[in-house]
């Protein structure tokens, strides 16, 4: 895909009634809501307002309790799994295996033979694809790269980022925020779950605030100036 | 990416990630050769009692050794939350299951190799029926233990204990299939009846739970 | 509760103190055996009765993991606790009916065998139950019970053929043959009663487990309105 495309109407994802309990405790509380595509969304809240509950029902790792979830036009997640990334928490990756390894395992699982498409993903994030040194003995940082590559590895339309920047330096973090934006203006939607919001000012086209389960309000932004639009039609 | 290539991908990734790090076979060798030991120092039968009672014998020292082996089937999967790369991923569950399985199977018949010489040795056994069937056997059984282990590896690590939950849920499921091996092994190695039946069973056993496995595993795999 | 059931349980217990009645009364004492047979109309019927809950919990989880219904996992739970207690009355009474007559506390035969692995196997699926970790406790133990139930006729056949090799004494061998008919009706009323009262165990155990899941579902509703944690 080249250059910029224009996001279409119809909405990429789509949340109706959303709700998930775990146990008695409501994370995410009747969510209806609408995302276009081709935009960087950053989902910004307090600890335990349900951020990174939405980004894995979003995800298809958890189903909701009540409600739906609709993405990509499909209803089930199963069926637009290659379409998608995900990066979570935890770095998702195997220590034993170097980072060309670990990377040409998931790549497989999308169906990629190319190694160029690992060693292009290692890259891109600001890591060599040569070194043989095994993921377990990577620092901090270079794990949660090496995580981010995983995600973006197979080119899905659809990312879904929680945390990309911890443990990542300022310098770092503030290229990572560049790339992203040069991956939505290629037509991609992009989910960003971050503390760091500053970080995200430049590229961000929408901040979506969240708080004990509800989306309390979405500001978009314009690249030049900040306007913020009126109470979103998820809150109840 | 069609389930073939996946279970191949991921049972050559957990080969190698096992072949640099050997911690895990070097102590279930050990740990097999301890058991040998133990049973032999607990049993010391005369060479015509002993091709009575070695089937048991035998077998519930592999069931031991299958069982540490089976434990850690998803160990490195769940250090770093692996499983939801995989979860998100289009691959296929059952292509998941079937590398683990076959991995694991592999594994224990390995070891079960290195065992049968020493119990041999130890017990001075000698087949009167044909050998041959005993290495039938020991695949069939082998499989029904490991297909079913693998599965409710997979199980347990849902639960607190999960070490102990394993061969819980595990043995009781496993009976008849242990039956099987231990009567089919003793009629061979006396050579006083024919091992057909159980042999068959086993296959029977082996197809049918095998499917269920196969049904049942994205439901595991899922469950929150 | 509702009249129906009331009724229904006043029903059973005179049809228990009736069946109570004909079992150690009216039934004759039998010749070789003596008294000690009357445990008959007690096990017999209780083996019946773990059956048909070990059943009833297949279909309630297979019902589960088609459709993911609260009520039918509440369900599937109380028939595998009511099963085993049954299994347990028949792995107790078993031995005490042997050990008079035939000498020996137990025996590797096929029937009572199974019903241990029978009962091995339900007991390990209460225990997972217990042991697993909130909301995964429902597919998990529904997964299990299938993997159970299909196991049951493979080790029922597996026990059978182990025995035609290597035969042993088979308890309580041939009661059922030549049982006399005064016998063989005080063996259908205890049938009869013992299965109405395992219905009413399963079903007073599936309204507890039916409660406890409004309440939690009560909780989770109020967590959703007033977004207290």
């Amino acid at each position: 895909m080249a250059g910029t495309t224009e996001p279409s109407s119809q909405p990429v994802i789509f949340l109706q009634n959303l709700v998930k309990f775990f146990g008695r405790f409501a994370a995410l509380r009747d969510i209806t809501d609408s995302f276009a595509p081709g935009r960087l969304y950053v989902i910004v809240g307090d600890n335990g307002a349900g951020k990174s509950t939405l980004l894995r029902v979003i995800a298809g790792l958890m189903q909701p309790s009540q409600g739906s979830v609709s993405l990509l036009g499909a209803e089930r997640v199963r069926d637009v799994a290659h379409r998608i990334g995900y990066m979570g928490h935890a770095p998702l990756l195997f220590d034993e295996l170097s980072g060309m390894e670990n990377l040409r395992y998931f790549a497989g699982l999308y169906g990629l033979r190319d190694d160029r498409a690992c060693s292009d993903a290692m890259r891109r994030v600001g890591l060599d694809p040569d070194l043989e040194r095994r993921v377990g003995q990577y620092s901090q940082g270079m794990r949660q790269r090496l995580s981010l590559a995983r995600a973006v590895l197979h080119d899905p339309e659809l990312m879904l980022l929680d945390e990309p920047f911890s443990n990542v330096d300022v310098h770092s973090a503030r290229e990572m925020a560049a790339v992203l934006g040069r991956v939505r203006d290629q037509g991609k939607t992009i989910f960003v779950v971050t503390h760091q919001a500053p970080l995200m000012e430049a590229v961000a086209d929408e901040f979506v605030h969240m708080s004990a389960g509800q989306i309390v309000s979405r500001q978009v932004m314009t690249r030049s100036t900040v306007s913020v639009s009126s109470e979103a039609g998820g809150a109840r | 990416m069609s389930s073939l290539t996946v279970t191949r991908a991921t049972l050559w990734k957990d080969l190698r990630m096992e072949w640099r790090s050997k911690d895990a076979i070097n102590s279930m060798l050990f740990f097999s050769l301890l058991v040998v030991v133990i049973f032999s120092f607990a049993f010391n039968p005369t060479a015509e009692e002993s091709r009575l009672i070695a089937g048991g014998l035998i077998w519930v020292a592999f069931l031991f050794a299958a069982v540490v082996a089976l434990n850690q089937t998803w160990a490195r999967e769940l250090r770093n939350q692996v499983l939801d790369a995989y979860r998100v991923s289009p691959a296929p569950p059952n292509a998941l299951f079937l590398a683990k399985a076959l991995g694991n199977f592999l594994f224990v018949v390995i070891l079960e190799a290195l065992m049968a010489p020493l119990f041999v040795v130890f017990y001075q056994l000698r087949s009167v029926g044909p050998a041959w069937q005993l290495v039938v056997v020991a695949l069939l059984g082998t499989w029904a233990l490991v297909v079913n282990g693998t599965f409710f590896a997979a199980m347990s690590i849902r639960t607190r204990s999960r070490e102990i939950m394993l061969p819980l849920i595990l043995f009781p499921i496993s009976i008849p299939a242990l039956l099987a091996m231990v009567d089919s092994t003793t009629g061979i190695l006396t050579g006083e009846f024919s091992p057909d039946f159980w042999i068959k069973m086993l296959l029977v056993y082996d197809v049918i739970f095998t499917a269920v496995c196969l049904l049942l595993f994205e439901s595991v795999l899922n469950a929150e | 509760m509702k009249p129906l059931s009331i009724l229904f349980i006043v029903f059973t217990l005179a049809l228990l103190g009736f069946s109570t009645y004909q079992a150690l009364v009216v039934a004759p004492t039998e010749q070789t055996m003596g008294d000690v047979q009357r445990i008959f109309y007690y096990h017999v019927p209780s083996a019946w009765v773990a059956g048909l809950c070990f059943f009833v919990n297949f279909l309630a989880s297979v019902a589960y993991l088609v459709k993911r219904g609260s009520n039918v996992d509440a369900l599937a739970a109380a028939s595998a606790e009511v099963g085993v207690v049954f299994c347990t009355i028949v792995l107790i009474t078993g031995p005490i009916w042997a050990r008079p007559v035939w000498g020996i506390w137990w025996t590797w035969d096929a029937r009572l065998t199974t019903t241990l692995v029978l009962w091995l196997i339900y007991v390990s699926y209460l225990i997972l139950r217990r042991f697993a970790s909130g909301s995964q406790t429902q597919v998990l133990s529904a997964v299990l019970a299938i993997f159970g139930f299909v196991d049951v006729p493979i080790v029922y056949m597996s026990i059978r053929w182990f025995r035609t090799q290597h035969p042993s004494p088979v308890m309580g061998g041939g009661e059922n043959s030549g049982l006399d008919p005064v016998m063989l009706h005080a063996f259908f009323w205890n049938l009869l009663a013992f299965t109405c009262v395992g219905i009413i165990l399963v079903a007073a155990r599936y309204h507890l487990q039916k409660m406890e899941n409004q309440v939690e579902s009560a909780h989770a509703q109020l967590a959703l309105q007033g977004g207290a944690r």
